[in-house]
């Protein structure tokens, strides 16, 4: 039991690293921008007068919280070229991220607008307001604080969800890790550093959005 | 008297069983082939293309062609004998065998231990691509894309040779970067020369050729050390079917691949 701990051996793939690390904050960014749409967007046709736009926001939602990510992620960079559809390595990741995260999103802001009080959506009627602007203004924003904290926590899931696309060779975290690994053998340190890394990643994330949070929430107390 | 008679008998016995003994040793392998009229192969037995079980339970592949070519070239019946990868040597130095045909490729250790013909099939890891992909060296990889797998050797190598603008893939194990190379998500992969005949089956549409070697490790028929008479035969039974176009045969057979010219030569 006795290891030589060899950190200093990292140093030689530190270009490795931080490329890495920038391409996971570059996907996780894009991802979690456009997933968060997509959960809006999809929550909004789960409730939507229209039956058939329910009901595929209700498949979607069902196909994509009962499967792998990873089975998601092959059939994109895989399985798609086999009809045509050919993306990069990158692209694919992202399209397999935002479509993850846009389904687990949809069902927690659903559960947000489900908890809007009856009272507010009959006031809001009675006031002559046509259904986008109920929806937009009355039940979507209070929805969104009511699960923002859901939503946060689901959006660093998929941070740490992104070391997965480092299967399809995307050069992200894990991808480094596992290279460098392939490289000096130094597993331990290897998968400790960027362990190290998302742990950090995920404290900013939870920062930045509680900042963003508390800015969004109160304005809309103090203009109320 | 009696005990003087047995004695004498005893050591008529030993000497001649020690003289029978020294005529076997120096009398050469080669010959006792064709006395025998048997030729014992050690042939691989799970390592397909190169020796596995067949859907009518018969050993097929490239190693028992190879053999059945040699024992028909010296007139003699072919005996297969099924080693694995880790017993093969052993059965040849044992004398189990007279020839190990069984994937077997060059080393020093090996080298001390028994003797080598000179490659009978290809075997190597190289970067293979589709035929419209114009690659023919290391340096033609700038601004391509190439599939390997992370840290397997082919890996390696690449990553030593290659210091242009290229962009390699790498992928968790041989499965993810075949199906990489499969549906088209890069049109050049490093990987070993079987990987072409397991794709010719799976996917024609898609058929690799090679571009260039990355480590050349061909196979050798393994003989006793010292048998230079047996070696010096099957070498020259390798230059003909070499020039009669068996090998070549053999090589699209069972590796959908041409038999590359360098290895003649070797």
């Amino acid at each position: 039991m006795s290891y030589q701990l060899n950190f200093g051996a990292l140093l030689d793939y530190q270009d490795v690293l931080l490329d890495g690390l920038w391409m996971t904050v570059k996907l996780t960014l894009i991802s979690t921008v456009l997933g968060i749409l997509l959960g809006v967007l999809g929550a909004a046709a789960r409730r939507h007068r229209n039956a058939a736009l329910r009901h595929l926001s209700k498949a979607y939602v069902e196909l994509i919280r009962n499967t792998p990510f990873i089975v998601q992620l092959f059939f994109v960079f895989f399985g798609l070229p086999a009809i045509g559809i050919k993306m990069t390595a990158i692209e694919a990741g992202v399209l397999a991220l935002v479509i993850n995260l846009g389904a687990y999103l949809t069902e927690i802001i659903r559960a947000g607008i489900d908890a809007t009080p009856k009272g507010q959506l009959e006031a809001a009627r009675t006031l002559g307001l046509s259904s986008r602007q109920i929806f937009i203004r009355i039940v979507l924003p209070p929805a969104f604080q009511r699960v923002y904290s859901a939503v946060v926590s689901q959006c660093i899931i998929v941070m740490l969800g992104s070391a997965v696309v480092s299967q399809i060779s995307v050069p992200e975290l894990t991808f480094a890790a596992n290279f460098i690994q392939s490289r000096n053998f130094l597993s331990f340190e290897s998968y400790l550093v960027a362990a190290l890394f998302y742990l950090i990643l995920a404290f900013l994330m939870r920062l930045a959005f509680n900042l963003i949070g508390a800015r969004a929430f109160s304005r809309k107390e103090k203009t109320l | 008297m009696n005990f003087v008679k047995k004695l004498g008998l005893a050591v008529a016995g030993s000497l001649l069983i020690s003289f029978g003994a020294i005529s076997t040793a120096s009398a050469d392998q080669l010959d006792n082939i064709e006395k025998a009229g048997v030729l014992k192969v050690a042939v691989p037995q799970d390592f397909p293309p190169f020796g596995s079980v067949g859907s009518d339970l018969q050993p097929q592949g490239y190693d028992i062609d190879m053999a059945g070519y040699l024992a028909k070239e010296l007139g003699v019946k072919l005996e297969l004998v099924p080693v694995t990868s880790a017993n093969r040597i052993p059965y040849l130095q044992t004398q189990k065998v007279d020839l190990v045909i069984s994937s077997l490729g060059k080393n020093p250790e090996r080298e001390k231990a028994i003797d080598f013909s000179k490659p009978y099939a290809p075997f190597f890891l190289g970067v293979f691509g589709l035929k419209d992909v114009a690659v023919s060296a290391a340096s033609d990889l700038s601004g391509k894309t190439v599939g390997v797998t992370r840290g397997a050797v082919e890996d390696i190598e690449l990553s030593k040779l290659v210091t242009t603008d290229a962009d390699i893939k790498r992928f968790e194990d041989n499965n993810t970067t075949l199906s990489a190379f499969l549906s088209g998500q890069v049109d050049l992969i490093a990987t070993g020369n079987l990987v072409v005949a397991a794709i010719a089956e799976r996917n024609p549409a898609r058929m690799p050729e090679t571009k260039f070697m990355l480590k050349n490790s061909p196979c050798y028929v393994g003989v006793m050390k010292g048998e230079t008479r047996l070696t010096d035969k099957v070498n020259e039974l390798i230059g003909k079917a070499y020039t009669d176009g068996v090998l070549e045969s053999l090589s699209q057979k069972w590796l959908k691949a041409p038999y590359p010219a360098d290895l003649a030569s070797m």
